[in-house]
């Protein structure tokens, strides 16, 4: 019984991890499937490029949620799996970058100067994943101990990022703002929340004042 | 299929058509959906039959017609068009049908004519996007041509592809074609034909002036505000090749029509 009390306990969040690791693969799974099977239509290039942004915005949402959830039903457990989300967010922002210039642009450089001299909202998103890269490098818990304070100053670079990411999402709209508007109450909550904690701490700093 | 049809070779490109099953699976058809498959997955149980079309205005015969009455007497022929959409990409697409220009002509346009107006079907039981509360459009979708630009004879209303009739993801019963302007001019599932004396409200234009003109001519030297117009990704394009091509100015058909605009600043009257 003793025995078996310790397995549970040890394999519980084994299992877990995985689930973390994997979970956020499958989107690309079925995007190469869909690729492979020439599922993608006539513009695979767009189809591709469009999925890898959504799924970006997705992690990078989940990854902000992870603190309100942990906060509000004391999943404790929760934190421990945040720098996955986080560097998942980080990959599927590469691959989005990378299918474009690839697919869209071909590398050509003209192309590549030109849509990034031209087309503010791709400078927008570039700058997001560009503040992004250096979150990814310091998430390791060497890198966590040794900035110390100044990690959490530095990792609050992800709400200007998600803010980027928002503004590269909406200066996209054309005929609808229905995706644009789901996201952005979503990141409003998000920030919100963190809002709404920072102003009850600093009333409980005056109070014991 | 349709009646017999003769190719139009002096207005057809001999470029490559794009394969038919990537023509009715790309389709910007906002009535239907927002993604480039919605419509052909949205859009099959399209009523198009009967359809009357309603010709208004300044002309000396205006009238509610049935299709078939409105179609019977024009020869149809096949063009193969380069179609460039506003978003950059494009297709060569082998449309059948005939000049807007003869049809108009059979209902006496009065001289007061200087506009056309087109409006497509609104019927949100059928077109779920009419009833989208997060669009940017209003329905329904309305659009416009100069005079001289409908009686152009490339101007075609089609209304087949590929020797069949129309899918309704493709602006079934029938549609225009303005092979030197951005796709979005050319108008689907048109049930009014008005012709005015005023330039008419168009509905991008509406929606955003300073993106979308009433001319909207193909134009590399002008971009759209959000992103270049030089160079468009021909479709089907792979994953191994991008296949982009220089854009080229009135979509390569400024022999024909440049000069319908000169002496217009191009620049300004986008």
């Amino acid at each position: 019984m003793v025995l078996t009390g310790i397995r549970a306990n040890t394999l519980k969040p084994y299992a877990l991890w995985w689930l973390v690791f994997l979970l956020p693969l499958l989107p690309l799974v079925w995007l190469f499937e869909q690729a492979w099977s020439m599922n993608l239509g006539a513009d695979p290039a767009q189809a591709i490029v469009k999925f890898t942004g959504l799924w970006t915005l997705r992690l990078l949402w989940i990854t902000l949620a992870v603190t309100p959830l942990r906060r509000i039903f004391h999943w404790g457990w929760l934190q421990r799996y945040r720098r996955m989300l986080g560097l998942y967010a980080l990959f599927y922002a590469m691959v989005h970058l990378l299918a474009f210039a690839t697919f869209i642009l071909g590398w050509r450089p003209d192309l590549l100067w030109r849509e990034l001299s031209e087309r503010p909202y791709i400078v927008v998103g570039s700058l997001a994943l560009l503040l992004l890269i250096p979150l990814g490098i310091t998430s390791t818990r060497g890198m966590q101990r040794r900035l110390g304070a100044r990690w959490v100053k530095l990792h609050r670079l992800v709400y200007v990022i998600a803010l980027l990411a928002m503004v590269h999402f909406i200066w996209q709209i054309r005929s609808s703002f229905e995706d644009q508007l789901f996201y952005g109450v979503i990141l409003a909550a998000l920030l919100g929340y963190r809002i709404w904690m920072r102003r009850n701490s600093l009333k409980r700093k005056n109070l014991l004042r | 299929a349709l009646r017999d049809s003769v190719r139009n070779e002096a207005f057809s490109t001999d470029e490559k058509p794009a394969p038919y099953g990537n023509i009715i699976t790309h389709n910007n058809f906002y009535e239907f959906g927002l993604g480039k498959q919605d419509p052909s997955q949205k859009a099959q149980a399209f009523k198009t039959d009967p359809w009357k079309v309603e010709i208004a205005g300044e002309v000396n015969k205006p009238g509610v017609y049935n299709l078939e009455d409105l179609l019977r007497p024009h020869a149809l022929e096949e063009r193969i068009y380069r179609l460039r959409c506003v978003e950059a990409w494009s297709m060569v697409i082998p449309w059948m049908g005939f000049s807007l220009g003869d049809l108009l002509k059979r209902f006496e346009p009065t001289s007061k004519a200087k506009y056309v107006e087109f409006t497509t079907l609104q019927d949100s039981e059928q077109m779920p996007g009419q009833r989208s509360f997060f669009s940017t459009l209003d329905w329904p979708y309305v659009e416009g041509l100069r005079m001289d630009e409908a009686m152009h004879p490339l101007t075609l209303l089609a209304v087949g592809l590929y020797g069949n009739a129309l899918p309704p993801q493709n602006g079934a019963p029938f549609r225009l074609v303005v092979p030197w302007k951005y796709g979005f001019k050319s108008i689907k599932s048109i049930v009014k034909i008005r012709l005015v004396e005023e330039m008419p409200g168009t509905t991008w234009n509406r929606t955003a002036s300073g993106e979308y003109g009433f001319y909207a001519n193909v134009n590399p030297a002008v971009d759209h505000p959000r992103w270049s117009q030089a160079t468009e990704r021909r479709l089907p394009s792979s994953l191994f090749s991008p296949n982009i091509v220089d854009t080229r100015p009135f979509n390569g058909y400024a022999d024909e029509v440049a000069g319908l605009y000169s002496g217009m600043d191009l620049q300004r009257w986008f």
